[in-house]
């Protein structure tokens, strides 16, 4: 049975180790050349990506959608585990948080990469216009930041006040900043009260916020005319989607955060099968969403949704339509609905394959629907007709990524990934206990 | 020793501030005085004029005080950019059964609007609805919808609907969000994706020329919009757009729906009888959008389509000037 002292020791953050050093230092590296293409892009226009009138929007939008996508993780695991009372979320919220926070921050940073002109960046407040899919977005977005930050600032309080006592000798400095965001907790009946009222209503605020910013997310397509975006089925779709996306990267970032701290003890199989329910219970729902979205228009088959299934289904872009449906979504349920299939090293797997999936997934979304206007393509260069994304746009992407990674390896180096407070409430144990039994 | 300096500080602050003040109404109060001084050397001539007033009386005036002002010869061309030309209602009308694919509205276009990329604002698309139908070709332009989708969609108003029917593009403002192209069915919206560069290859000089929403392309901007603009500039001088005058089948009809008259320069014709006689429509009518442009079809055709051919090109819209 684990004391007061060990779980803190277990749980506490610790010094990077060689491999994370090296871990950072690579993420920065990728950073820096994404930075060096976006500043050349800054220079000469967007002229340096694959984008042309045809193919107006790219990855950076299919980027921005699987970030919006996957931040919409931390309404999920924290708020509505939470309103629905499963116990067994809490070794697990935390990360879930993060992963939100790095994933919609890079989210509006990401949308921004896509303006040709960002120095008119102010434009969209002093000129806003509120029947703008793109100005519910600039509302939407910031306030989804600073939900998910105080989602995850409110229930690490406790905790700072655990580590700002645990690194007193060891880390004075550090134990000096967590001291300050710690917010002088003491633990009194009062300040408990207060804590839990004002996680209570940021875990109800979120849930309607998460589905308002996957619906606007949603809308910025389907608000178009365009064939395969205009879809009254879009707003579910995206947050189905979303669900998907968000819980394979809770997935695949926990089981590497468990197996490199050591966290076996907290983070057991039980809760991977549970994950792996709510995983599968999230694929079921979007192949659900999938077959309304493609198999009614495939039913009707007006002439504009045939040509555009057409290029889906057996055209250019078949092999990546069902690797995406197949491989990132059919597989990971059939694999998941076996016991089997929920131990961590295989969910470890399956997340990952579906974290890519859900990336390519909005890939799929995004680019064939633009190559199909309504009138044929004509006049243009023979390259306008077909999109990839050209180097400029993979490295600014990849930095995107890996900004995404950069900010969760900073937080779960400095934040401890399992609530110590609450994991120690659940285990019946306290410092007085600790005191009594010593003393 | 501390709150000593704080002190003095304070005393020199003050001081400073009051010196300043003293400074300034003494300034005022001296230029004050030898503006009068000057006005009376100035206003000694005794020379008087008699004028009348707008509501008919007659005074008297110093001479001296009377200032010749400049007459507005521009008048009645005076209006707000984006409310537009007052009382007009702009059309066009594009009978397809003279469109031979000649391109001139094309060339015409690029020319005036100065276009460096490769897409043109105007297309003569090669058309045709099933194996079984007849080809035909047909000039696309902006359709200057009543309900234009792209600018319901324009977060910041860059791209706005005038009363007199335009939708035209502020390119000061434009943020190259693109929401406008995805939100057009028409694809008639063309991005600036690198510098225009109209000073190389069109050896102009930009300079002197501030972008208006009214003269497209005078310069294009890097990293927003363009689209056809209904040449106001040139209906402004009483003139039909470029492509209307380029066009050496009288396919394009130019005019004033409040007017009911619309023309390609050879023939003025009333528009409801144009649209009635020859089964008038509009392109996407299902969609909403309410064009401002309006198609005859292709019947009773005087040219054959196979005499486009010659011209047509799959993959070029705007002739490259030639290298020298």
């Amino acid at each position: 049975m684990k004391n007061f002292k060990t779980l803190v020791k277990d749980l506490a953050p610790k010094k990077f180790g060689k491999f994370d050093i090296i871990w950072t230092c690579f993420l920065v590296l990728i950073i820096i050349i994404g930075i060096v293409a976006y500043i050349d892009q800054l220079i000469k226009g967007q002229e340096v990506t694959n984008m042309r009138d045809y193919a107006l929007w790219g990855i950076y939008i299919s980027n921005f959608v699987f970030f919006v996508a996957t931040s919409f993780v931390g309404s999920v695991t924290v708020a509505i585990l939470r309103l629905t009372n499963n116990e067994w979320r809490t070794p697990l919220v935390r990360i879930a948080e993060i992963i939100s926070v790095a994933a919609i921050v890079m989210a509006g940073i990401t949308i921004m990469i896509d303006m040709a002109r960002p120095d008119r960046l102010l434009n969209l407040f002093i000129h806003a216009r509120l029947q703008s899919p793109i100005t519910w977005d600039v509302f939407i977005i910031p306030t989804y930041i600073l939900i998910s930050l105080l989602l995850l600032y409110f229930p690490l309080i406790p905790d700072f006040a655990i580590l700002k006592k645990y690194f007193k000798k060891k880390d004075p400095k550090l134990s000096k900043w967590y001291g300050k965001l710690s917010l002088n907790w003491t633990g009194s009946i009062a300040q408990k009260a207060i804590q839990t009222k004002s996680i209570r209503i940021i875990a109800i605020m979120i849930i309607p916020v998460g589905l308002l910013l996957q619906t606007i997310d949603a809308w910025l397509f389907s608000t178009t005319y365009r064939i395969g975006w205009d879809s009254t089925n879009f707003a579910p779709y995206f947050i189905s989607g979303a669900l998907v996306a968000g819980i394979g990267a809770l997935v695949s970032v926990i089981y590497v955060v468990r197996k490199h701290k050591k966290l076996e003890y907290y983070i057991t199989d039980f809760h991977f099968d549970k994950l792996g329910k709510l995983l599968v219970l999230a694929c079921l729902t979007y192949l659900y969403f999938n077959i309304n979205e493609y198999l009614i228009p495939a039913f009707t088959s007006k002439k504009g949704e045939s040509i555009h299934l057409d290029t889906l289904f057996t055209g250019a872009y078949a092999p990546l339509f069902w690797s995406v449906t197949i491989i990132g979504l059919i597989f990971p349920i059939i694999i998941l609905l076996f016991k089997k299939g929920r131990k961590p090293l295989p969910m470890f797997i399956v997340g990952l394959v579906v974290v890519v999936g859900s990336w390519w997934k909005r890939f799929v979304i995004v680019t064939p629907t633009l190559l199909h206007p309504f009138l044929p393509i004509q006049g243009v260069p023979e390259s306008w007709h077909h999109y990839f994304p050209s180097l400029h746009e993979w490295l600014i992407t990849v930095a995107t990524l890996a900004m995404a990674l950069l900010i969760i390896t900073l937080l779960v180096r400095y934040l401890p990934v399992i609530p110590i407070q609450r994991t120690a409430d659940e285990l019946g144990l306290s410092e007085n206990k600790i005191k009594n039994t010593e003393s | 020793m501390g709150k000593n300096k704080k002190n003095s500080r304070r005393k020199f602050l003050d001081n400073g501030l009051k010196l300043g003040l003293i400074t300034a109404i003494g300034g005022i109060g001296i230029s004050k005085l030898t503006s009068k001084l000057n006005a009376k050397t100035s206003s000694s001539s005794n020379d008087k004029m008699e004028l009348m007033t707008t509501d008919g009386t007659l005074i008297q005036v110093d001479s001296s005080e009377v200032m010749e002002v400049e007459h507005d010869t521009n008048h009645d061309k005076k209006y707000n950019i984006r409310e537009g030309m007052p009382n007009r209602k702009f059309v066009m009308v594009i009978d397809l059964a003279k469109c031979k694919n000649a391109l001139k509205c094309q060339s015409a276009c690029n020319k005036h609007h100065y276009i460096t990329g490769d897409n043109a604002w105007m297309k003569v698309y090669k058309m045709q609805e099933s194996k079984d139908s007849a080809p035909y070709w047909m000039p696309t332009t902006c359709m200057h919808c009543d309900k234009p989708a792209c600018v319901t969609v324009c977060p910041v108003d860059a791209t706005f609907k005038r009363k007199d029917g335009l939708v035209l593009i502020d390119n000061e403002r434009c943020i190259g969000c693109r929401f406008c192209m995805a939100a057009c069915p028409y694809s008639t919206r063309v991005f600036n994706w690198g510098e225009p560069g109209q000073e190389i290859t069109l050896n102009m000089d930009m300079t002197d020329h501030t972008p208006s929403p009214e003269h497209g392309g005078m310069p294009s901007l890097k990293g927003t919009v363009d689209k056809c603009d209904f040449c106001p500039h040139q209906v402004q001088n009483n003139e039909l757009p470029h492509c209307v005058t380029a066009c050496p089948n009288g396919v394009f009809y130019f005019g004033d729906k409040y007017e009911d008259t619309v023309t390609n320069g050879d023939e003025t014709v009333r528009l409801s009888q144009l649209l009635e006689d020859k089964a008038g429509y509009r392109l996407m009518e299902s969609l909403g959008t309410e064009p401002s442009v309006y198609y005859l079809p292709p019947t009773n055709r005087l040219v054959d389509f196979e005499d486009g051919l010659e011209f047509y090109k799959e993959f070029e819209s705007v002739e490259k000037p030639e290298q020298s």
